[in-house]
């Protein structure tokens, strides 16, 4: 019961990722882009979740851990990019 | 005891899931930058989230780690979002039509 509720949610996560992802390819804007590429990290994130959760390896929340750290910091690094004109 | 704890734990996984959806939906359908924003981080950020509670009760062992995500994700995720939103209006990003109010250009208008 609790495992056909996960495969559930982890199809519920993929849609939302391949929806995301279909904004960032179309993006008129390159702002349009960095948002979703933000929404990509923080779904990437769940995905890790999921990935734990198949292996049962609570390792790989290390590494959600640091990809969190580290998209944040290129979010913020595009941003301010954009901020100063090209 | 335990399959009452799965249960609620994917449950939660489920409605986090859910909102990540409802994310991506609201970014490709909102209409103009400022509108994905708030669509694609308050979402995520809430969806996310319930994601993570889902998992601590499907495995109570690994509850710091994922404490310690949901903490830096409640960090970062509203400075992400002021950051993004102050680059696209500095970088002129084009407003939808039905744009009614906007206070910061009000506020650099009164400047000298």
């Amino acid at each position: 019961m609790a495992e056909v509720i996960i495969n559930l949610a982890a199809v519920l996560a993929g849609i939302a990722f391949l929806l995301v992802l279909w904004r960032f390819i179309k993006g008129p804007s390159p702002v349009d882009r960095i948002i979703a590429f933000d929404g990509l990290t923080i779904v990437s994130i769940t995905g890790i979740l999921f990935a734990a959760l198949a292996e049962g390896r609570g390792i790989y929340l290390d590494v959600a851990l640091v990809y969190a750290l580290l998209s944040f910091l290129g979010v913020i690094v595009v941003a301010r990019f954009l901020e100063r004109g090209f | 005891m335990a399959a009452a704890l799965d249960i609620i734990g994917a449950l939660l996984l489920l409605g986090g899931t859910t909102f990540l959806l409802l994310a991506g939906l609201g970014l490709v359908r909102m209409p103009d930058a400022y509108n994905r924003i708030q669509a694609g981080t308050k979402a995520t950020t809430l969806g996310t989230l319930l994601s993570l509670a889902g998992v601590a009760f499907l495995h109570p062992d690994w509850i710091l780690k994922l404490l310690l995500i949901g903490v830096f994700l409640l960090f970062t995720n509203p400075l992400s979002s002021q950051v993004l939103a102050r680059a696209a209006h500095r970088s002129g990003a084009e407003k939808s039509p039905k744009t009614r109010v906007d206070r910061l250009t009000e506020d650099l208008g009164e400047r000298p």
